[in-house]
């Protein structure tokens, strides 16, 4: 096994990685300047629907990538109602498509870390004297780990889904090509099918580390927080 | 004139309702009761967190908004912010418009704090996050402080210490309510007693005419120590 990784072309490796970290942090980052809002809408304000809207956004949690996939593969198809984007296989295609992926997880935590703080500092804060605005921030801020533990959930589940990479990426790569869309998960799957288990294993490895990494930074950044 | 007046003020959650007039002026008034007679629920009332029907009136205008900065009020779960010790008391102490790390650490060593200032606050034991909330409030200058069983989670040593800074800040002339299931914290600490019971202020006194004068059966069985509700 060791000499078959001496044929892995450590060039594309680099560069299938970085596309995964590229794609899926875009995804993350979309997922949470549109998902935080919404989580703090949901757990701090009362409005007509507000159940309904949060039964969707958990249901939604668990909706397998496949038939997401297949959902924006229908849709960004070139007879699709948005084929006239041009989204499909594209890199920008597959971060859309895992930042709605991601989308509930965001809106979810969020609203639990501040619904599981709210009320107690809320008040608090109102008898240590706040207005109505400083005691939200100070809700916001005390929720602050929670939120940005949304954000690592969601870039974690973007990075290693596979449904939507394929579908709306469809693994496209060509040597020096710019339009390339491989990512980690879709070369996993390709190479798995080719038999090529121990390249394979080693970018399942990489995919590994690199969810680790980001999770052990973010966690500091939680504990400095 | 009394700095709270209470007329009528109900407050009803379907299976319990509080229901009651009274007046409190300034020094340390306590709320005295068994678990369920509404001590909290008149303390949230006066610290304007619950929404009542009926008449509340601070220092003779009718109590809003504006009044929320004329009280603060120390739960009987101690609730702490993140970061730490001084970090909880320094926050405090900008909502009043001070900055002042002295002034905090002053009153950490009042109440014994100052050793873990630098800790998490969420790392503190039960009595110690207790006496943080205390520190708290006792950073902020007020006209009305409300104490909702202060000295639950603390020992001798910590409740006498919290005991002391109360009676400090009546003699400086501000208004102290505490709640408490505790006769002899309130027959020691109080120059008034309200005696609740199932949401009704069965007897209002100076504390010495309710602890060896009762008019009520219910009040003296429970300053003689007898009652179980």
């Amino acid at each position: 096994m060791v000499s078959l990784f001496g044929d892995l072309d450590w060039g594309i490796v680099a560069e299938i990685t970085l596309r995964s970290l590229k794609v899926s942090g875009l995804a993350a980052i979309l997922a949470s300047t549109i998902g935080i809002p919404v989580g703090v809408l949901l757990s701090l304000y009362n409005f007509t629907g507000r159940e309904f809207l949060k039964s969707i956004f958990n249901t939604l949690l668990g909706i397998p990538t496949v038939v997401m996939g297949l959902f924006l593969y229908l849709l960004l198809a070139p007879k699709g109602p948005f084929g006239f984007l041009g989204l499909l296989y594209t890199e920008m295609g597959i971060s859309l498509g895992q930042m709605l992926l991601v989308l509930p997880i965001v809106v979810s935590i969020t609203a639990t870390s501040i619904e599981q703080v709210s009320e107690e500092i809320y008040e608090l804060a109102l008898t240590l004297g706040a207005s109505r605005a400083q005691a939200v921030v100070k809700v916001l801020s005390e929720a602050l780990p929670g939120i940005v533990l949304s954000s690592i959930a969601a870039f974690n589940r973007a990075v290693a889904e596979l449904g939507i990479a394929l579908m709306i990426g469809g693994n496209v790569f060509v040597y020096g090509g710019l339009a390339n869309t491989r990512v980690l998960t879709t070369a996993i799957q390709m190479h798995v099918a080719r038999g090529e288990i121990d390249v394979a294993i080693v970018l399942g490895l990489i995919l590994l580390s690199v969810v680790f990494a980001i999770s052990w930074i973010m966690n500091l950044v939680k504990k400095w927080l | 004139m009394a700095v709270i007046e209470l007329r009528n003020v109900v407050k009803d959650y379907g299976q319990f309702k509080l229901s009651l007039s009274m007046e409190i002026e300034r020094g340390i008034t306590a709320i005295l009761g068994s678990s369920g007679a509404g001590k909290t629920t008149l303390l949230r009332i006066i610290a304007l967190l619950e929404s009542f029907e009926g008449e509340y009136y601070f220092m003779g205008e009718e109590a809003s908004e504006k009044h929320r900065k004329k009280i603060t009020m120390v739960f009987q779960q101690p609730v702490v912010f993140r970061g730490t010790v001084l970090d909880n008391l320094l926050y405090a102490l900008s909502l009043d418009g001070n900055s002042s790390r002295e002034k905090a650490e002053e009153i950490l060593e009042k109440l014994n704090l100052l050793e873990v200032a630098k800790k998490k606050a969420k790392n503190l034991s039960g009595g110690e996050k207790q006496r943080l909330a205390i520190a708290r409030a006792l950073a902020i200058e007020r006209e009305v402080y409300l104490f909702d069983e202060p000295t639950s989670n603390l020992d001798a040593e910590n409740a006498s210490i919290v005991e002391k800074c109360i009676r400090d800040l009546a003699k400086s002339g501000k208004t102290i309510v505490i709640a408490t299931h505790n006769i002899f914290q309130a027959k020691r600490l109080s120059d008034k007693v309200a005696f609740l019971h199932n949401g009704k202020l069965i007897e209002y006194g100076e504390t010495k005419q309710i602890f060896e004068n009762p008019k009520n059966e219910l009040t003296k069985k429970f300053v003689s120590g007898d009652a179980y509700y």
